[in-house]
């Protein structure tokens, strides 16, 4: 990053802004954290597709405080793509039959507002997930 | 900045480049392009991690866990395993000796577990040579804040009140140097970072250089700000080529943002700094003998007082800190000196660096709170002894250190219980020795060293070092006298009275702690002609066991020098002179 302009006090503190993904991930902190399940059959599902708009959305909504996770299979191989939304300290959301569109608006409701998308869920809280 | 949802670190300390991290991490960089990953994985190299047995190291974050003794074809299956299908790799995670189950992330490990990192904050958790990082975990805050709200009264208070002291080796409390070297009449002043590590198996200072030279930079312009410095110097010795190179990189970038040079940070407060590079010589890690080389003359310490403080670089106020002691100095102004203070024993606060090399599990650079026992840090830490073997002593301090042995072991370490038990801090060096250690010739490989490297300005160092050695080398070949101890002891304590500096006050330590803790293997060599370890050739003699040889010829045909005698099913005999 090659800014030639010399730095004053309160620029330290926009560098930290805009630097917070590398801190979140690197502490393993995050307010939140979506884990897209890529076993073999999620990859066959469209898990792919899945991951690549949940990245789309962090990047245009500028969130720096979610860590994006991949996992192995789930074992319920028929509901795939799927995927996970923890909060810290609260009970893990499974999501099944993911589509693109469905991920953004689970991105858009669940993790930017908290608010869980029911038609899309498969349940509240399940095995941990290493 | 450009989001990533994964983080692979890659140390790349000397120690884990050395077997081979940069390779590690070009094999990760085309397996992740590979895969189409590279716009998701970002994959950087840190500096030391501190598990340097371990290398070549990996970090993946977020999950933050721990891969070891890496190899290129390893990592195929790693990025698939792990980046992809989000399963960690369980047959490249760290298994601790004895144990069966892998431990997945670095902070469960025992090696990890115990350490509290202050200086080596940054630690193989950014990439040393982005300012950007650094400045992402609270860099160049301290000096912010330092420069903008406190007057250079307020910030030696602070670092006074923390109880810091010298982490180069003599522990001189660092707010009293900076008061004098305030206090001090002339100008310009000077301030210098001792990056002239000399000691055998010692890599504190070359591990900060490399992981965080930002830390060093931000550090010392907070000094240079409390002493009314504006000019300052790194000095580092040149068998560090990447801490140099990081160095180099890392002031280039202050420079450019402001963070050095001509009004810092907008607050009107101008401080550069030089690099200068040493040319390898032990005795250049002596203050007074540093600032000679800065000026460019030999490496030769001088009379102290006046101290450096008063008259140091071409006679001017100059306050030289060690490596260490100047990283530690940003989070003592951005924590508070109550929150340092509160770390430690009741002289020595705060944290200290020791590298552990010699014969023990976990060899690596550790930092840890002062007033840790010996057995946390060798038994705890340290992952104890290789094969099972019983621990004999640890020489502690570098080559001018002494050796502590096993009954010690329950020490708690600072500045003043090493120096009643005969040893010192120095700069951290911790050598580890097993019951197949020979103390005499520890005691003879140190004053081999210290021989050579005194700079021959006092009789006494010059002198006295290379009768010492000759003297040990004498008994470890078998010709040893019963006087010579009394000799031994002598120049000893005359070396250590009549010299200038500390390398030579203190070079007898090596002789002198050994002496006093084993004196039995002195004796045993001395007057049973005997080599208890079983280390010194001249005292080793190798017999058939009449008993239990068969006569088969085998020794015989393998001998090259025919010195075996003997004919088929009778024993035999070797020919000893």
């Amino acid at each position: 990053m090659a800014e030639k302009k010399k730095l004053r006090i309160q620029d330290l503190a926009k560098i930290r802004e805009r630097t917070k993904a590398l801190t979140t991930i690197r502490e393993s902190e995050g307010r939140a954290k979506v884990t897209v399940h890529m076993g073999t059959c999620g990859i066959a599902a469209g898990a792919r597709e899945i991951m690549d708009a949940l990245l789309d959305e962090m990047q245009k909504n500028k969130v720096m405080d979610v860590i994006v996770s991949t996992s192995g299979c789930a074992g319920l191989c028929n509901r795939e793509p799927m995927a996970t939304v923890e909060f810290k300290g609260q009970p893990p959301v499974k999501y099944v039959d993911l589509t693109p569109d469905k991920m953004r608006k689970i991105f858009a409701e669940h993790v930017l507002c908290g608010r869980l998308v029911p038609a899309f869920a498969l349940a509240v809280g399940s095995e941990t997930v290493y | 900045m450009k989001q990533y949802r994964a983080h692979l670190l890659v140390c790349a300390g000397t120690g884990c480049v050395s077997c081979g991290a940069f390779k590690i991490k070009e094999a990760l960089e085309k397996e992740i392009k590979k895969r189409k990953l590279e716009d998701e994985v970002l994959v950087i190299a840190t500096g030391c991690n501190g598990f340097c047995e371990r290398g070549p190291i990996l970090m993946v974050h977020p999950d933050g866990v721990f891969y070891q003794t890496l190899k290129v074809e390893d990592i195929p299956f790693l990025v698939e395993e792990h980046l992809i299908k989000g399963r960690p790799v369980k047959k490249l995670m760290y298994i601790p000796p004895a144990e069966k189950q892998p431990i997945p992330k670095m902070k469960d490990i025992e090696f990890f577990k115990h350490q509290r990192l202050i200086a080596l904050r940054n630690r193989g958790r950014i990439d040393p040579e982005k300012v950007e990082e650094y400045i992402a975990f609270d860099g160049y805050e301290a000096m912010a804040k330092a420069l903008s709200e406190m007057t250079p009264e307020k910030i030696i208070a602070e670092i006074t009140a923390s109880g810091l002291r010298g982490r180069g080796g003599a522990g001189f409390p660092t707010g009293k140097k900076w008061a004098a070297g305030r206090a001090a009449k002339g100008s310009p002043k000077y301030l210098i970072c001792n990056g002239d590590e000399g000691d055998p198996g010692a890599f504190m200072d070359r591990s900060v250089l490399e992981a965080d030279p930002h830390a060093i930079l931000e550090g010392m312009v907070i000094g240079a700000k409390a002493v009314g410095a504006e000019k300052g110097f790194i000095y580092i010795r040149h068998e560090y080529p990447l801490a140099l190179k990081r160095v180099e990189i890392a002031i280039q970038q202050a420079r450019e943002l402001g963070l050095l040079g001509q009004d810092i940070l907008g607050t009107g407060f101008n401080f550069d700094l030089e690099i200068v590079q040493g040319a390898g010589a032990f005795v250049s890690g002596e203050e007074s003998a540093l600032m000679a080389s800065v000026e460019g003359r030999i490496a030769m310490p001088r009379q102290r007082p006046p101290y450096p403080a008063q008259k140091g670089l071409w006679n001017k106020p100059t306050v030289i800190n060690n490596v260490e002691t100047w990283a530690t100095v940003p989070n003592i102004i951005l924590r508070g000196a109550k929150w340092f203070s509160g770390l430690g024993t009741k002289t020595s606060k705060g944290t200290k660096i020791f590298s552990l090399v010699g014969k023990i599990n976990n060899t690596g650079l550790v930092e840890v709170p002062m007033g840790i026992t010996l057995r946390d840090i060798v038994y705890g830490i340290g992952g104890g002894i290789p094969a099972g073997r019983d621990f004999k002593a640890v020489q502690i301090g570098g080559p001018s250190g002494g050796c502590i042995p096993a009954k010690l072991l329950d020490l708690t370490i600072d500045y003043e219980s090493l120096t009643e038990a005969g040893a010192m801090m120095g700069s951290g060096g911790l050598i580890v020795m097993d019951d197949k250690t020979c103390m005499v010739d520890i005691a003879k490989y140190f004053m081999n060293f210290l021989r050579d490297e005194s700079c021959g300005k006092c009789v006494s160092c010059r002198e006295g070092t290379q009768r010492m050695w000759e003297i040990v080398k004498k008994i470890t070949e078998g010709k040893g006298a019963e006087k010579d101890l009394e000799v031994l002891e002598e120049v000893a304590r005359t070396c250590k009275d009549a010299s200038l500096c500390g390398l030579g006050q203190t070079a007898a330590n090596p002789v002198l702690s050994t002496l006093q803790y084993f004196r039995h293997e002195y004796e045993a060599h001395i007057l049973d002609k005997r080599c208890p370890a079983g280390v010194c050739q001249a005292l080793i003699r190798y017999v058939v066991v009449a008993e239990k040889c068969t006569g088969c010829l085998a020794c015989k045909n393998a001998c090259p020098t025919q010195a075996i005698k003997g004919t088929l099913k009778e024993v035999h005999l070797i020919e000893q002179t």
